[in-house]
């Protein structure tokens, strides 16, 4: 026939024209690409894990090296006399290379971050959904939970815990996971609550599906695209605590080159020598930035799927 | 004045998208007059939707909207700016739309939005606007309408909703209504209330109606005249007795013999229907769009333009190159004439 | 020899709605005791309107939800003691909307046999060609196993969700509007296939639909629900022919056929639609009746033989209105 139709066994046309449209893995692939804040973003955070994977590898010097004699010479773009491209960013009032310690800081914010973000959102994700797809008392006792976590100032919680029960990189990482994961769960409950209502779930309950495959899935591959959105900004959120943390002098612990303790460490010299504070708190913005850079993107060229 | 509302004359709506120019429209032209009800059928995607917002100058912004003739009661349409067109939107020409739940606010009443349009439009006092208010809701079957002035859009059924959206449509005494699917999204009792009221509405009111749907027998019942829409272009025109009776192009007769009639299709045998889908309309297309799913075709279809032509009777025309005594046979053949 | 495929007895159920701030929750009777037999190779049409409680029967019928009151039977046993995995060998559903009946993610192949899947069927290797020889039986050339929902048009995506639900051989299938959400053009390719696949494979339907005229050409029997209960049941060429029940004849007036000589009915039934929280006293349809009588209001009407099946109202009680029925 002219349109390209056969009969099959039953009689019945069969349609050869597709719609031509790319599969979902495609279409996600082609907008990432064409997206600025999204390559921006995710080429600055690559650098910066490339930073710290490779420190122990091109930092200059030993973080952890005090040069007393060294100490406080100002960044190479300083117009002064102590200035040297052996110490290209100064060093701090311990004569350590900051510009080592930048790097060595990047292992710690990002460790603290992606291991809180990856605690929270375990957490928040699995009661989430199960608030999502159980409704009923499942969800009032989630709703309870989140209410009580938002009642809590986190930080002064963080503090109370870490100054109880002591603070190594460890108690940090899990102090901040226990405390972050409302927002996985909010998300989470409300993208799983739109979801369950699809008829496509109802077709798999008939199939006879038992209730994990339902949710790993047919609803986590649908959900999963605000998961990142979430866990990005989550990253961005621990690695700021962490550094407040350390800045109130109860998150990692001196000598460690964390960039919240080295804003800590360098106060007293604001106003002198303010590159001790000036450089850890522009690289914590430049890392966050990339972190929100990168999620908006995220969800910018998902968001379009979602609303289909 | 006369008594020609709106004369369309050649319109092309085209969208820029992903993988070129989105042919939505292609050079459509009809005529709706004082009292008339024109439909304008077709199924997804043949740009009736678009059609009707092109006339409104609602299209999005990346459409591109062109006409020979656009004329609003012998206004031209075409020059005038989006201050006179907000103007002219509500005032003298009103639009409804398929979804009751979206299209009226919820956060207002329903008097609210209803005094809000026609004190918009006209030097009417508050007072003035509400008595105006009540009297429509009356006329459009709502019961105890003073009370109902102060009820949210949520309070109130989807039938009704619909109502008020009538009523709110007609505050300004338009010339012009259109509507687009308007009961597609309601029970099949309450639409034919709704389609009753629209009709006695023009009637009283002497509008011209727009009716916008994929429904055959919403049209048979209340058209005056038919514009059968396939991928962007109107292909058959005419009255509704001429195009129902004496349907000429392929594409109609084939839509006809796909609806069951009670009484009249063979439950023995299979619903006569039309095989594949529709031609994408981004970049280049061939000149008879429905070419590839015609048990007619030739290679001719494919060629060269193909204008509309006139049908057996007057005012009737349709766009094939086949001629008049050929489409008459095979509309017997398929006994949908 | 009747062969009873799937019936219902006397089956309600109740939703608790919440009917206020400060007032605690009222019940919703959803579905209000229904009865119904369904015989292998029927097609029972359920038609009604919005909150006639279609789709939560449909829901029940399936097992997905289970009755608050009453039995649901498959094949005289009762489906509470059905085990999940065989009742969904035995009755799958086709949803009304092809762009929500299909996970997006999902490649048209995967989602095709997932049935075969979840009921862990022995020869993992004839999936892939089951499932390819399952969509060139409704239609779907083979070649689209690995592409996914979006690139298919709507009667292409219902003729996947077709093929799934047949692929693991169900005896019973319930469409839910199975073609209200397409265009008409492909309404009846859809309907002639299910037409073909009902005879290939002796499958028993149960359809809902608003669609009068849909039901007419494929339905054998068809029950006409109002406010959860059946007020009407019948052969279908019974209730085209003479329809009894009120309800029913409204429904059929407002069936417009594309016949230009005709206008608009009026089917005579007012605006107030009811709220199926607080449903009018004794018979629920009174206060939009036609023929309404004064007891209407105080007693609700027993189903009433009539003609092969049934009818719901007391026009046809042979104590009362007997004299009424004329009209």
């Amino acid at each position: 026939m002219a349109d390209g139709t056969i009969k099959s066994r039953t009689g019945v046309h069969i349609e050869d024209r597709i719609i031509d449209e790319p599969s979902p893995g495609e279409r996600a692939r082609k907008r990432m690409f064409s997206h600025f804040g999204f390559m921006f973003g995710g080429f600055i955070l690559l650098a910066i894990i490339a930073l710290a994977f490779l420190a122990p590898l091109i930092s200059p010097h030993d973080p952890f090296d005090q040069q007393l004699a060294r100490k406080l010479i100002p960044p190479i773009w300083h117009d002064h006399a102590k200035v040297t491209w052996v110490h290209p960013l100064g060093t701090d009032q311990f004569g350590r290379d900051y510009l080592s310690r930048l790097i060595h800081g990047s292992q710690i914010s990002l460790l603290i971050g992606f291991s809180a973000m990856l605690i929270s959102g375990v957490i928040g994700t699995a009661l989430g959904v199960a608030a999502g797809y159980f409704g009923g008392r499942v969800d009032m006792v989630v709703n309870f939970l989140i209410t009580t976590r938002l009642s809590m100032p986190v930080i002064l919680v963080a503090l109370a815990v870490v100054s109880l029960v002591g603070n190594s990189l460890t108690i940090v990482i899990w102090v901040l996971g226990l405390l972050i994961w409302d927002r996985f769960a909010v998300v989470m409950r409300s993208t799983t609550q739109q979801v369950r209502n699809l008829d496509y779930v109802a077709a798999a309950q008939a199939i006879g599906c038992s209730v994990p495959r339902i949710i790993f899935s047919e609803i986590m591959p649908n959900i999963v695209n605000n998961l990142i959105v979430v866990a990005t900004i989550e990253m961005a959120h621990a690695i700021i605590l962490e550094a407040a943390l350390s800045f109130l002098g109860l998150g990692v612990q001196p000598p460690a080159p964390s960039w919240g303790l080295m804003i800590a460490e360098g106060k007293n010299y604001m106003l002198f020598d303010p590159w001790l504070i000036g450089i850890p708190g522009t690289a914590l913005f430049i890392l966050i930035l990339a972190i929100n850079l990168l999620g908006d993107g995220i969800r910018d060229v998902t968001a379009p799927e979602n609303r289909n | 004045m006369s008594d020609r509302i709106l004369e369309v004359e050649n319109l092309t709506v085209d969208i820029p998208v992903g993988g070129g120019m989105l042919h939505a429209v292609q050079g459509i032209s009809f005529h709706v007059d004082r009292g008339e009800t024109l439909c304008i059928v077709g199924e997804s995607g043949c740009g009736k939707s678009l059609t009707s917002l092109a006339v409104m100058d609602l299209l999005p912004s990346k459409a591109f909207r062109t006409a020979n003739v656009l004329n609003l009661a012998d206004e031209d349409m075409l020059s005038v700016g989006e201050r006179r067109m907000s103007d002219i939107r509500g005032n003298t020409m009103g639009m409804i739309f398929q979804e009751p739940m979206t299209s009226l606010n919820p956060a207002y009443t329903i008097g609210n939005q209803m005094e809000e349009g026609i004190k918009r439009h006209k030097n009417v006092s508050t007072a003035e606007a509400r008595e105006r208010a009540v009297y429509l809701l009356e006329k459009v079957g709502i019961t105890g309408a003073a009370s109902r002035l102060g009820q949210y859009p949520h309070q109130l059924s989807g039938g009704l909703r619909q109502r008020v959206m009538i009523a709110m449509t007609i505050m300004c005494g338009p010339n012009l209504i259109i509507a687009d699917e308007p009961t597609t999204a309601l029970d099949v009792t309450i639409q034919a209330q709704i389609l009753l009221l629209l009709a006695e509405l023009q009637r009283e009111f002497d509008m011209g109606l727009i009716l916008i749907t994929h429904d055959l027998g919403v049209v048979a019942r209340i058209a005056d005249r038919v514009a059968v829409m396939y991928a962007g272009q109107i292909v058959e025109q005419g009255t509704a007795d001429q195009v129902f009776n004496r349907p000429t192009h392929p594409y109609t007769q084939g839509l006809l013999e796909c609806i069951p009639i009670p009484g009249k299709t063979d439950r023995s045998k299979p619903l006569g229907s039309i095989p594949g889908i529709v031609p994408s309309l981004v970049g280049k297309f061939s000149a008879c769009h429905f070419a590839e799913r015609c048990p007619y075709a030739m290679d001719e279809c494919v060629a060269g333009n193909i204008d509309m032509r006139g049908a057996a009777a007057a005012g009737h025309e349709y766009r094939c190159l086949l001629d008049n005594e050929t489409c008459d046979a095979n509309a017997r053949k398929k006994g949908v004439a | 020899m009747s062969d009873i495929v799937i019936s219902a007895k006397d089956v309600t159920r109740t939703f608790m709605i919440s009917a206020g701030a400060f007032r605690g929750k009222k019940p919703l009777h959803a579905v209000n005791g229904i009865s119904l037999e369904v015989e292998r190779g029927d097609v029972l049409a359920l038609v009604g309107e919005s909150g006639c409680g279609k789709t939560t029967l449909a829901k029940m019928l399936l097992g997905l939800l289970p009755p608050t009151q009453g039995t649901i039977k498959f094949a005289g046993e009762p489906v509470s003691d059905i085990e999940r995995l065989k009742l969904a060998g035995l009755v799958q559903p086709i949803f009304q909307d092809p762009y929500s009946s299909l996970n997006p993610r999902k490649s048209i192949g995967s989602i095709i046999i997932l049935p075969l899947k979840v009921q862990g069927d022995p020869n993992p290797e004839t999936w892939r060609r089951r499932g390819e020889e399952m969509m060139e039986m409704v239609g779907l050339p083979a070649r689209l196993f690995n592409n996914f929902p979006n690139q298919l048009s709507g009667g292409q995506r219902q003729r996947v969700a077709i093929a799934r639900a047949l692929i693991s051989k169900p005896e019973v299938v319930i469409c839910d509007e199975p073609t209200s959400a397409l265009d008409v053009s492909v309404q009846s390719q859809i309907l002639n296939l299910l037409q073909d696949l009902r005879k290939e494979l002796n499958l028993t339907y149960i359809v809902i639909s608003h669609n009068l005229a849909v039901v007419e050409h494929i339905a054998t029997k068809v029950a006409v629900m109002y406010l959860g209960r059946i007020v009407e049941q019948k052969d279908v060429e019974s209730l085209f022919a003479a329809p009894e029940h009120p309800y029913t004849r409204a429904l059929l007036d407002s069936v417009l056929t594309p016949d230009p000589s005709m206008n608009v009915p009026d089917t005579q039934l007012g605006a107030a639609y009811p709220n199926p929280v607080n449903p009018p006293s004794g018979c629920t349809f009174h206060p939009r009746c036609a023929k309404v009588m004064d007891h209407c209001s105080a007693v609700a009407p027993k189903a009433i033989p009539r003609d092969g099946g049934f009818a719901e109202c007391h026009l046809y009680d042979e104590n009362e209105g007997r004299g009424r029925q004329a009209s």
